[in-house]
């Protein structure tokens, strides 16, 4: 009786977590000593508290290459057909055209403020062709309340909830309406209300922040996620590492969404990873993992809803690695010629964009047509370059401004100095850049 | 209680007032290598008070993310000797969080809590003095108490700070010294140092460990060498009193600076400098450095390189007769 109550226990605590996994050994051991069979019965799975597997008795190594890469999972092909009807989610005709719009209009916001760049006007940029779907499919499987966390090239996301395009260019002229205060490079966005905390250049460091950022919304007990984006070379950062173990350990409601774009500036995958990219890694630590077509935006939204849940109803962390490919430069100081060639570039543009499966669905649904592309392109390209002419009057902050948010109050060393500051400007006013500044009350 | 009680009492305050705080790092959760944070888990929850895995990087960068969503987060490293992986975090991020997005965001809950200094034998990597490095960032605290009822009022002050602090805490302190401390809540102003003992011919300036060698050689000075010696316990590095000093030496004319890390590019550098700046004119002798030599922190040798209260003592002599 002992022994039969004892295996059906057993079967039912072999369901894989660590909690199970404990109380399996515990049950093999209080077992072995008061059970009237012979110990050797018992000896049969290994007791280490660092693993939990079975014995083999024959030497043979895991080799990395006699394991399959995992699946890309879509629901549209190029021509955006959907391929299985059971995978289609369905979503009615106001947010697709939404997502066709936010893809479209950041497209042509990006072809803009490059050139914009090109000419001199801001001091750098970063496109995001090619990878519209990533950030739009992403975010529409998301509470707005969501915290999001960004390498750079998630503009899409706060496109998505609302960022406007004054926001968004102010930002890039560092003027005096950038809610950042003009103390960051262009494509640093942030926002508040949108729960989009602003970026920063270092590679990686959001990642075991969101991890944090997760947990304090779990203690809050929101019902609320993180969701953390990076690159398939950011992933490589010690950070990310610790990013995801502590996601998994701690138990933390966080969406890791990698953008592999096949390169990280002019560094391509085979020189960034050897295994089977980043979803390969997701299972080491413990975490639910998929790979997705960054490309279909149906996928990418599927996915991420599915690995929202996860997080919100089971308190763990799950990995999405979408595959997607970087049609533009690293930014406005690359030249990807020097490093790929220009075929490769217009191959994926040609065969395989978000834009375009998302348009040839909307077409076959008879949601869009000719028509509304032409009229849609002049529209949003006069937005942009209206807004675009508003951003570029305006004039920087007021310089005392360099001084601010050192610290919640400023200290007495950085007052002195600001107080010097203006002092010296005041002097050799003549030398300093005062008529692109709003101005100080002396 | 000593000083790894008057911590543990700090963090209990904190924690029972405060429902979204959180402590943790390697081995917090039994108690604490240096037992800091005993009987914390028990009381408060294995959800505030809880093991990371072993990573220093991820310690700090969790903290920061706990704070810039709204939770009041301690965190532990273990010895300051590991602090290093972090410093991309402590630097890039932490500090800059609240300036570079323009106050929308900051991460100002958070606390990092640290051992550090000479033990007798912990040598190259269970040694060290790192303050200076983090006081060179702009945007960050750097605080460092003599004792337990600094420490519990000063640890305090750093997680209600609105600004990312380090909290250094000096580990040869833990057992050896016992004061009064007040169980309640109770803070300690951060930014403003201690006049421990006043005086009138030499200003002696430290902080943590060294403020009681200072004590020591002001004894020695007045018994031996009639020298009446004004010591002051910085107490906050980031950013420090430069007033307290200021006054102190247009009162002296002579001071001393010392601290147990090396000395070039060290913490008493930019004090040496500040003050003559200021009180170029008020000095009758050049300011004296008395610190830890520029080597890594030795194990048998580390009654030699200590800046120990007979280097001290003898910096007393070279002021006081120049």
């Amino acid at each position: 009786m002992f022994t039969r109550n004892f295996y059906r226990l057993s079967k039912y605590l072999r369901k894989p977590c660590n909690k199970n996994a404990c109380e399996l050994r515990k049950l093999h051991i209080s077992a072995a000593l008061w059970s009237n069979q012979s110990p050797s019965r018992f000896e049969e799975k290994p007791e280490f508290p660092g693993s939990r597997s079975k014995f083999i008795h024959k030497l043979s190594f895991i080799q990395p290459d006699d394991i399959e890469g995992i699946p890309v999972y879509r629901v549209m092909n190029r021509k955006g057909e959907i391929i299985e009807e059971s995978e289609d989610p369905h979503l009615d005709k106001d947010t697709v055209i939404k997502m066709y719009r936010d893809m479209t209009l950041l497209n042509t916001m990006d072809k803009i403020l490059y050139e914009s760049q090109r000419q001199g006007r801001i001091s750098f940029y970063m496109t995001n062709f090619g990878e519209e779907g990533t950030h739009i499919g992403s975010a529409a499987a998301l509470s707005l309340k969501d915290m999001v966390f960004g390498q750079y090239r998630e503009a899409g996301v706060l496109m998505w909830r609302g960022f406007t395009l004054d926001q968004f260019m102010d930002q890039c002229y560092g003027n005096c309406n950038d809610h950042g205060e003009g103390k960051q490079m262009p494509v640093h966005y942030g926002s508040k209300e949108l729960n989009f905390v602003t970026i920063s250049s270092t590679l990686a460091t959001q990642m075991p922040q969101a991890s944090g950022a997760a947990y304090a919304l779990k203690r809050k007990g929101k019902d609320l996620c993180v969701i953390c984006y990076f690159g398939e070379g950011a992933a490589s950062e010690g950070d990310a590492h610790a990013a995801f173990n502590f996601a998994a350990t701690l138990e933390c409601p966080i969406i890791f969404f990698c953008r592999n774009n096949g390169y990280a500036i002019s560094t391509p995958t085979k020189d960034q990873y050897r295994g089977d990219g980043i979803a390969s890694r997701g299972a080491g630590y413990g975490m639910a993992t998929i790979r997705v077509d960054g490309n279909d935006v149906f996928a990418t939204y599927n996915a991420t809803k599915a690995a929202r849940d996860m997080c919100v109803k089971e308190c763990r962390p799950v990995l999405i690695e979408a595959m997607t490919y970087r049609l533009g430069h690293h930014s406005t100081s690359d030249d990807s010629s020097a490093y790929r060639s220009v075929d490769e570039a217009a191959y994926w543009d040609k065969q395989d964009t978000p834009i375009a499966r998302l348009r040839y669905f909307m077409i076959s649904k008879g949601w869009w047509d000719d028509n509304k592309e032409k009229e849609w392109k002049t529209e949003s390209k006069q937005m942009v370059m209206e807004t675009f002419a508003r951003a570029e009057a305006r004039k920087k902050p007021n310089p005392e401004l360099l001084f601010t948010d050192v610290y919640k109050n400023m200290e007495w060393h950085i007052e002195k100095q600001q107080k010097a500051m203006k002092q010296h400007v005041t002097n050799y006013a003549e030398h300093y850049p005062l008529d692109n500044f709003e101005r100080w009350k002396d | 209680m000593n000083l790894f009680q008057s911590v543990n009492s700090a963090m209990d305050v904190a924690l029972g007032e405060d429902p979204s705080a959180v402590i943790f790092g390697e081995d917090v959760a039994f108690g604490g290598v240096f037992r800091c944070s005993i009987g914390l888990k028990d009381k408060y929850g294995a959800d505030r008070v809880f093991n990371t895995p072993l990573s220093e990087q991820g310690i700090v960068a969790f903290g920061i993310g706990l704070a810039v969503a709204g939770a009041t987060a301690v965190a532990e490293i273990q010895f300051a000797d590991y602090i290093f992986p972090a410093f991309d975090q402590i630097t890039n991020e932490a500090a800059k969080f609240r300036y570079r997005t323009g106050n929308l965001f900051d991460c100002g809950k958070l606390t990092i809590r640290t051992p550090c200094g000479a033990v007798g034998h912990g040598a190259l990597y269970h040694s060290q003095s790192p303050e200076a490095f983090f006081s060179h960032i702009a945007g960050v605290k750097v605080v460092m108490p003599r004792g337990p009822i600094q420490a519990k009022g000063l640890l305090l002050s750093c997680i209600k700070e609105e600004d990312p602090c380090i909290f250094f805490e000096p580990k040869i302190l833990y057992r050896a010294a016992i004061e009064e401390v007040p169980t309640g809540d109770y803070t300690i102003p951060l930014g403003k140092a201690e006049v421990v003992i006043e005086g009138s011919d030499v200003t002696m300036v430290g902080y943590g460990t060294q403020v009681h060698v200072l004590r020591e050689v002001a004894s020695m000075a007045q018994e031996k060498l009639n020298v009446s010696c004004e010591v002051i316990d910085l107490r906050t590095l980031l950013p420090y009193d430069l007033n307290t000093i200021l006054k102190s030496v247009i009162k002296t004319g002579r001071m001393i600076i010392t601290h147990e890390a090396p000395q070039t590019m060290g913490y008493a550098a930019e004090i040496a400098t500040a003050v003559q700046e200021e009180c170029f004119l008020n000095l009758e002798a050049p300011i004296q450095r008395v610190c830890g030599y520029d080597t890594p922190f030795a194990h048998v040798y580390e009654p030699f390189y200590m800046p120990d209260k007979w280097r001290l003592f003898e910096a007393v002599k070279k002021v006081v007769n120049f």
